[in-house]
This record gives structure tokens, C-alpha cells and sequence, in this order.
């Protein structure tokens, strides 16, 4: 129980770099938290209580195995956090060019 | 049902093709790009005529049964998806071969959207909650690069803020998704729905639907969640913008809401009540903020908020009538809007500027805009013949029926806000003195003005969809809308 707490915490850390922080890197730093608690959560999801890997042979007996679903869906969550993290790095570099800062408070000409 | 495949994996080998050999020949991206769109369009409608006779097309990929392996699905709702989505793609594409021709690297920008293409198309056949999600994830990013295409600072500022509000939906959507599958231990659409019949209704559901509401709800840019969408969709290239006000929110947005709330997770009356809260604040917000834009693309980006919330609207009263006039206005609000946006993007390729106060007398200087902006400002208005005051009278009326007078009333005076901004539009670009308007004025290609004007026919002739002998088209769509739970008999009917 205090592993899914913790991983509600993370998220809340995550959430809270995005909401406050003015710095660019700060905020992809808070959302990187986020994708990870949730990473975080889904693999605790397929947990069982001494589970082993479900892999089946003919001479084994598998009593508890953890569900190998979700640690398959975070394989894919990871790489499109990735792709996520490199678009948005590879957006805060141009910003940086042409604004000259990474604070947020300064980077406004859309607004009309 | 191998048709349903090639609506994603099509266009995904077109952009691998594209962005392997698109440096090296010149206009193989637009080649490769506008065939592979032309092929989806046919291929849709041949959907939309298959999905009349059988109902349902369910494909196994690779021959794995579901719920084990993933399934795509073709029910009413989607194939009339698929048709609206590649129609609009497809013209904008048409559009783009001219209007890209002031930007450098051509093929990236032909490559990204196909994947954009392939990503919604994905979206909507997809009958496997996490398999959805990744196809969400691959439109979402590949709108991201668009919109930073032009790489202005303008343009990185808009795609940085949509690409964070972006994320944080894509994870409530996965936290949703992965939460669910903890109840249910399944993650096909139509297994979930069984599954959670024949479970207690518990705390989690509940939560599960807070956390989809959310994430879908800034996909498609309600009313509180509507921040990034003007910046993005104004400082997108014109095609990329018309994509993403005319179909990316639809797709991602409200067919996925729509099709987790109706047909999966089951709708109950509190959801519908806040869906139509929602639906109303954005129609009247959005109405309200639009008025006093003087950049054309942002005022239609407000718009498209305003237009999005009658559809919200429509699908929170939830009756028949209601769920045929929020599919009807899905296509015309797709069609209307993309026509708009080309138009803007025409009027900025001419004269150089966006902003209404230094427009003005462009009425003779470029009669096809001129005309096709008016055909569809006053459809978005909803003036009687148009496609448009189809639409809003179908969901004005299902209000009344359904005893929301409050909601019928609000609706009707959003629509004489939309044409107040819409007029204001025409005047100060069309009508008036020219002495203002930068001068040499560049004449407008032949592949736009095509896009543009077939638009503005199919905004014209749109309303015959809503003859009961045409009706099967929207009727199929709003049929399994209204099916719920009966999705998942379906599906497994159609597998046996």
C-alpha cells in the first residue's frame, strides 16, 4: 500500500513542477516525473505477492506470477514518453534561440 | 475485413517512403502524399458502404481473437469518422501542394502528416483501449512538429504550450486506462463493457470516468481546458490548422470521449448533465472571446471552441434527435471550419497579413475566396439554406424535446453571436475601402481555389444528408452512438 502512496506523491511532485515552476526545463523535468509515476503505477498493477516471471516450461510448476501484461504496456509508454521528452527538448532549444531565456513569464508575443 | 488495415498502415508506409527518399526527389512528398489520401477517401466511402450492409466490420490483427489479441472495429459511428477525417485531410492536402511553397523541407512537413493521418485514422478503428492511446500519442506528437512548423517564435511558443497541455492529457488518459484495466484485467473495448456488467459498480469506475473526462475534455479543448488552442491552431501552417480544428479535436476529442463514455465505461445522468454544462460554458465563452479578436485565424481557433461546445451539448442531452443533430454537426462544423481556415490561409498568402484592421475591399480582388468565405461564414451561422442551420435546428429542437428550454435558449443565441462575428469578418476583409490592404495582391493557385470551392459545395448540398432517404449515412452514426452497451454484443456478434 505504501508503494502505491509513494507513487501518488511522485505524481503530485510532477504536477506541482508543472503548475508553479517558470522554468522551461523545469516544467519537462515535472512532466518526465509524471509519465514516470505512472510508469511507476502500472507496473505495480501487474505485481502479485512473490510472483515470479510467468514463463512456462515443461519441468516447472508456476504457482503466483506477476501479470505480464503491463510491464508489456510500459515498454510502449516508455518510448513514447521518450519521443515526448525529444520534441519538447528539441523545442526548448529553438525557444531558447529566439527568446534568449527559459522563463516563461518573458516568452509571451502571442498574446494579442 | 482487411480494408480496415490499410487505413492506418497505409499512410504510415507513405510517410516512411516519403522521409526516405523525399530529400532526393522533388515533389515525390506531394506525389506520394495526395495519392495516398485520394486512396483513403475511396476506400472510406467503400467502408461507409460495407458498414450499410454488414453493420459491423471487425478485423483480428494477425488472427489473434479478441479479447486476447487486438481488434480493429468499424461500427457506424467510426466509418462516418473515417469518412469526415480522410474527406478533410484529403482536400487540405490538395490545398497544401501551393501553399507549402514558401516553407523550406517540404517532405518533413509531407511526412508528419501522414503520420497525423495515420495516428486519427488509428484512433478511430482501434477497439483496443491501450491501442487507441498509442495511436492518440502518435497524432498528438506528430500535431506538435506541425504546428511548429513554420519554427517562428510564434510558432514555438504555441507548439511548446500545446505540447505540454497535450501530455498531461495523454497521461489522465493513461492513468484512466491503466486504473480500468486493474478492475476489469482486460483491455479490449468491447470485453471491458461485459466485464464491468457483471462487476459492482465500485469507487474506481467513478474515478476512471473523472480521469477520461478530464484527459478527453483537453484533447478537444472545452471550456476550461481551452487555453493552448488558439495559439495552437492560429500559428499552425493554414492545411495543419484546418486538420486540427476540423477533425484532430473531433477525433481525439469527441469521438474518443464519446466512444469510452457511450459504449464502454456506460453513460449515467450526472455525466450527461456536466457534459452539457460543459457544452454550454464553451459555446458561450468561446462565442464571447472570438468577438474581440482582430487576427482572423484566432478568431476562427475561439470559433471552433464555440462550435465544439454544440456538439458536447448535443451528445449531454443524449436523446436520438439529439445524437443525430451532434453527428450532423460534427461533419458540418469539419467541413465549415476547414473551409474558413483555407480561406484565412488564402487571404494570408495574398496579401501578407492576418489582421483584420489592415484588411479591407478584397471583394473584387478575389472573387472565389469572397465567395466561398461568405458561403461558409453564413453556414457556421447558421442562415437557413446552409448545412449549417441544419445542424443547430436539429439540436435546438432535440432541447426543446427534452424539456432543456435553458439549453435550447442559450444555443440559439450563441448562434446569433456567431454570426455577429462572422459578419464582422466579412466586413472588414471583403467589403469597404482597399486603402489599407498591402498592396501587390498574389494571385491565389488552382489547387487551393479546387479545395475551397469543393468545400463550399459540400457545405451548400450538405443538408440533403438530413432527407430520411439519405439519412442512413448519419443515422448509422448516431445508432451506435445511442446502441451503449450493446457495442460489445455486436462486436463479438460479428466475430463468431
Amino acid at each position: 500500500m505504501s508503494a502505491y502512496f509513494l507513487c501518488f506523491v511522485l505524481f503530485c511532485i510532477g504536477l506541482y513542477a508543472i503548475l508553479r515552476k517558470r522554468n522551461i526545463i523545469k516544467i519537462i523535468v515535472g512532466l518526465v516525473i509524471i509519465e514516470y509515476a505512472v510508469n511507476l503505477l502500472v507496473i505495480l498493477i501487474g505485481y502479485r505477492f512473490q510472483g515470479r516471471a510467468p514463463i512456462l516450461a515443461k519441468d516447472q510448476v508456476i504457482l503466483n506470477m506477476v501479470d505480464p501484461l503491463p510491464q508489456a504496456l510500459v515498454m510502449t509508454t516508455i518510448i513514447i514518453g521518450f519521443s515526448v521528452l525529444v520534441v519538447l527538448i528539441s523545442l526548448a532549444i529553438r525557444i531558447y534561440e529566439k527568446y534568449g531565456t527559459f522563463d516563461i513569464t518573458k516568452i509571451r508575443r502571442l498574446r494579442a | 475485413m482487411k480494408i480496415l488495415l490499410i487505413f492506418s498502415v497505409l499512410p504510415l508506409c507513405a510517410a516512411f517512403l516519403i522521409a526516405l527518399l523525399g530529400r532526393w526527389f522533388k515533389h515525390w512528398g506531394e506525389i506520394l502524399a495526395s495519392l495516398t489520401t485520394l486512396a483513403l477517401l475511396i476506400s472510406s466511402l467503400y467502408c461507409a458502404k460495407l458498414v450499410g450492409i454488414h453493420k459491423i466490420l471487425v478485423y483480428k490483427v494477425s488472427g489473434w481473437m479478441p479479447p486476447l489479441g487486438i481488434c480493429l472495429v468499424a461500427d457506424g459511428l467510426a466509418s462516418f469518422m473515417l469518412v469526415t477525417v480522410n474527406l478533410i485531410v484529403f482536400l487540405s492536402l490538395i490545398y497544401a501542394i501551393s501553399y507549402m511553397n514558401k516553407y523550406t523541407d517540404k517532405w518533413k512537413f509531407y511526412s508528419l502528416f501522414m503520420i497525423m493521418l495515420a495516428g486519427l485514422n488509428g484512433v478511430i478503428i482501434s477497439g483496443d483501449l491501450f491501442n487507441m492511446y498509442v495511436f492518440l500519442e502518435a497524432a498528438s506528437i506528430s500535431g506538435y512538429c506541425l504546428v511548429a512548423f513554420g519554427t517562428e517564435a510564434q510558432d514555438l511558443e504555441a507548439s511548446f504550450k500545446y505540447a505540454i497541455m497535450g501530455s498531461l492529457a495523454s497521461v489522465f488518459i493513461l492513468l484512466g486506462i491503466v486504473l480500468l484495466y486493474s478492475y476489469v484485467s482486460t483491455l479490449n473495448m468491447a470485453d471491458i463493457s461485459l466485464e464491468l456488467l457483471s462487476k459492482p459498480r465500485g469507487m474506481l469506475v467513478g474515478f476512471v470516468s473523472v480521469l477520461f473526462l478530464t484527459g478527453f475534455c483537453l484533447k478537444s479543448a472545452l471550456v476550461p481546458f481551452h487555453a493552448w488552442l488558439p495559439d495552437a491552431h492560429s500559428s499552425a501552417p493554414t492545411p495543419v490548422s484546418a486538420v486540427l480544428s476540423g477533425v484532430f479535436i473531433k477525433a481525439v476529442g469527441i469521438y474518443a470521449l464519446a466512444r469510452v463514455f457511450l459504449n464502454v465505461i456506460g453513460i449515467y445522468r450526472n455525466l450527461l448533465f456536466i457534459l452539457m454544462v460543459l457544452g454550454a460554458a464553451s459555446m458561450i465563452i468561446g462565442a464571447f472571446l472570438a468577438i474581440a479578436q482582430k487576427d482572423i485565424k484566432r478568431m476562427f481557433a475561439y470559433s471552433s471552441i464555440s462550435q465544439v461546445g454544440y456538439i458536447i451539448l448535443a451528445l449531454g442531452i443524449g436523446t436520438p434527435l439529439a445524437c443525430l443533430g451532434a453527428v450532423f454537426h460534427l461533419f458540418n462544423h469539419a467541413v465549415f471550419k476547414s473551409l474558413l481556415f483555407l480561406n484565412a490561409g488564402a487571404i494570408e498568402y495574398s496579401t501578407g497579413t492576418r489582421d483584420l484592421s489592415r484588411l479591407g475591399g478584397l471583394n473584387n480582388k478575389m472573387p472565389v475566396t469572397s465567395y466561398t468565405s461568405l458561403i461558409g461564414s453564413m453556414s457556421i451561422s447558421g442562415v437557413p439554406p446552409f448545412s449549417g442551420f441544419w445542424s443547430k435546428l436539429v439540436i435546438i429542437l432535440a432541447a426543446c424535446q427534452a424539456g432543456r428550454f435553458g439549453f435550447a435558449f442559450i444555443a440559439a443565441v450563441v448562434s446569433i453571436i456567431t454570426l455577429v462575428y462572422y459578419l464582422k469578418f466579412i466586413k472588414f476583409t471583403f467589403l469597404g475601402s482597399s486603402d489599407k490592404t498591402p498592396m501587390p495582391i498574389k494571385d491565389i493557385h488552382f489547387t487551393m481555389k479546387f479545395s475551397m470551392i469543393t468545400l463550399a459545395i459540400i457545405c451548400i448540398i450538405a443538408g440533403v444528408l438530413l432527407i430520411p432517404s439519405n439519412r442512413q449515412f448519419l443515422q448509422g452514426a448516431s445508432d451506435s452512438l445511442l446502441s451503449g452497451r450493446a457495442y460489445a454484443d455486436a462486436v463479438f456478434g460479428a466475430l463468431k
